[in-house]
């Protein structure tokens, strides 16, 4: 039976995947031999293949950003609250391209593919990707769809981070970047947080070295530890309050270990529904590249020389209450734009939402996020 | 909060006379830039470019509209993200008067810029002196239309107060001129500027001091 779409969705979508067989040099000095990129599209491309926009995804998103896969889905792609018909990213304007990164693990090469050489899965032997990885990958995709050059590119997190990326490595392949919740490195408490995500991991008696697809096991309660601390660090003390308080599940505390507040229920639903479908190598990976992106470090540590060569005009976006990548972080990219006389607008959005504010429908946001698309559609 | 004392509706004459001011091609950056209109208005006649900074919300998307790069900033955290030296003009329209540290964002004015351009609503326009002076309280006027009790406007001053800064802080006026309220000038508001000026018009530069 057909279900009815909103009308401001881009409805069902078809994910594709493209093989590549020319090896890609990674930053570690690796080689990935082939891989593929799962990827979808909304939108027409025009004829002058002016008007493509790619998303790039943070660290547990995936080339699903808009729409459904088929009409049991309950829940669209994770930025449909961004991407369609008549919103912000226009997909009656722009043809949106949204990939899966490698080292992902919704379709793109990653660990859990096998290892053509073994036989098996890559496991811990799937090589360290990084952001300039993804780029160049996410390059190679462009010139498969024949798309020379982005009118957009866009990420939120860890897709902040690959937007910023492109307008480094391929000056030229990009007119615009939105740099939403980004940061231009981790800081040391970042890092912490990504470390004990990975302990969490890692200790999981059922990981067994990252080799657990063969030991048939899932190292699951340490994923979903991990998931639950992610969690916290994207929400605000503030929403959390006001979401959860100090309410309590059967309105009395019983003196004993089982869930009786209610963010602990949250915090478990959280982490079931995310430890079901996502692998724990890929959040091991996404990490690590969170953790090495210092474009900077290349340049001496000076991020406004390292920016030396842009040409994309940028909009940075960051969230009053997110401490994951607060607003002065945001800044520190704007006066690195701005010291080399870089078109950029910035606006830091009030919000109580936490870092998580970059997915939700915050009046404010949208109107800066739109009247820059505007900008971005009018050089189509 | 409204940072601008007013939306002036008829603010077009205003932009002229700062565009006068201007060489083609500079490098501008407008603090309190509002709605984004007149960076756009100086980069469509005279090629400028450069930022806007600007606070409040409501103006952001309209600014990304008018096509000009805004960056949200509080100015009273001062110009720290800007280095010495990066700008031709820096301009301030009718927010000197809302800043907490006027004399100390001039200092930044001309530490970021090369030269500083200034408009304020005068404090001693003759109709402001009547209702303080006659009638004894305090002005409000199209210029300054707020009660005392609820105004953004907390430094208010004269045309001869902001020149006895300038001396005390070595800055050097290049150019004076007053208005009305329409920002037109006439013989009267030349003879009589600080009485008849309605808003103030100023650009000025650091004076260079001999070291011998």
């Amino acid at each position: 039976m057909a279900r009815e779409f909103p009308s401001d969705s881009v409805g069902l979508v078809q994910p594709r995947t493209v093989h590549f067989d020319q090896p890609l040099e990674l930053s570690s000095g690796e080689t990935l031999a082939g891989y593929d990129i799962v990827f979808e599209t909304y939108g027409e491309l025009n004829s002058a293949r002016s008007n493509a926009v790619l998303i790039c995804h943070a660290l547990s998103g995936s080339h699903h950003a808009a729409g459904y896969h088929d009409a049991d889905e309950t829940k669209p792609g994770w930025w449909d609250n961004m991407v369609g018909p008549g919103k912000v990213i226009d997909t009656d304007r722009f043809h949106v391209v949204s990939c899966n990164n490698i080292g992902g693990c919704h379709g793109s090469t990653g660990p859990a593919t096998i290892n053509p050489e073994t036989g098996i899965p890559y496991g811990p032997d799937f090589p360290i990707v990084t952001v300039p990885d993804w780029v160049q990958s996410q390059a190679r995709l462009a010139d498969t769809l024949n798309i020379g050059q982005w009118a957009a590119v866009i990420g939120g997190s860890l897709g902040g981070m690959q937007a910023m990326q492109w307008a480094i490595d391929f000056p030229d392949r990009l007119r615009h970047a939105v740099l939403i919740a980004a940061a231009p490195k981790l800081t040391a408490q970042n890092i912490a947080f990504n470390e004990v995500a990975r302990q969490a991991i890692c200790s999981d008696p059922d990981f067994h070295g990252g080799r657990y697809y063969e030991n048939d096991s899932e190292p699951w309660r340490g994923l979903r530890l991990a998931r639950m601390l992610g969690h916290i660090t994207y929400l605000s003390d503030d929403l959390m309050s006001e979401k959860f308080g100090r309410d309590l599940r059967e309105g009395r505390i019983n003196f004993d270990y089982g869930v009786e507040f209610q963010v602990e229920s949250y915090l478990r639903y959280q982490a079931d529904s995310f430890a079901g479908s996502f692998d724990a190598n890929t959040y091991l990976l996404m990490t690590k590249a969170l953790d090495y992106f210092d474009p900077a470090a290349k340049a001496g540590g000076v991020l406004s020389s390292a920016l030396k060569g842009v040409n994309a005009d940028f909009m940075v976006i960051s969230f009053t209450s997110d401490w994951r990548f607060a607003p002065y972080r945001s800044r520190e990219i704007v006066r690195a734009l701005h010291d080399n006389d870089l078109n950029v607008s910035y606006a830091e959005v009030e919000s109580h939402q936490g870092h998580d504010a970059f997915l939700l429908k915050i009046p404010q946001y949208l109107d800066v996020f739109t009247a820059y698309m505007d900008r971005v559609a009018a050089g189509c | 909060m409204n940072r601008k004392i007013a939306d002036i509706p008829n603010a077009r004459p205003d932009y002229a006379i700062i565009a006068e001011w201007i060489r083609p091609r500079s490098r501008v950056l407008d603090l309190g830039c509002g709605d984004g209109a007149l960076m756009r208005y100086l980069a469509e006649r005279k090629q400028t470019t450069g930022y806007g900074l600007e606070l409040d919300d409501k103006y952001l998307p309209q600014c990304i509209r008018n096509g000009i790069n805004v960056i949200q900033t509080d100015l009273d955290q001062g110009l720290a993200e800007f280095d010495d030296d990066s700008f031709d003009y820096v301009l301030l329209s009718l927010t000197l008067q809302a800043m907490h540290f006027p004399a100390r964002l001039l200092d930044e004015m001309l530490r970021v810029g090369s030269r500083g351009i200034v408009t304020f609503p005068n404090f001693g326009h003759w109709r402001a002196r009547l209702q303080l002076g006659v009638f004894g309280k305090m002005p409000i006027s199209r210029t300054l239309p707020h009660q005392w009790y609820d105004t953004p406007n907390i430094h208010l001053c004269t045309l001869r107060d902001f020149e006895a800064l300038c001396r005390d802080r070595n800055i050097d006026i290049l150019e004076r001129r007053a208005v009305d309220h329409t920002h037109r000038t006439s013989l009267g508001l030349r003879l009589w500027p600080n009485l008849l000026g309605e808003i103030a018009l100023y650009q000025f530069t650091r004076k260079v001091i001999s070291r011998r």
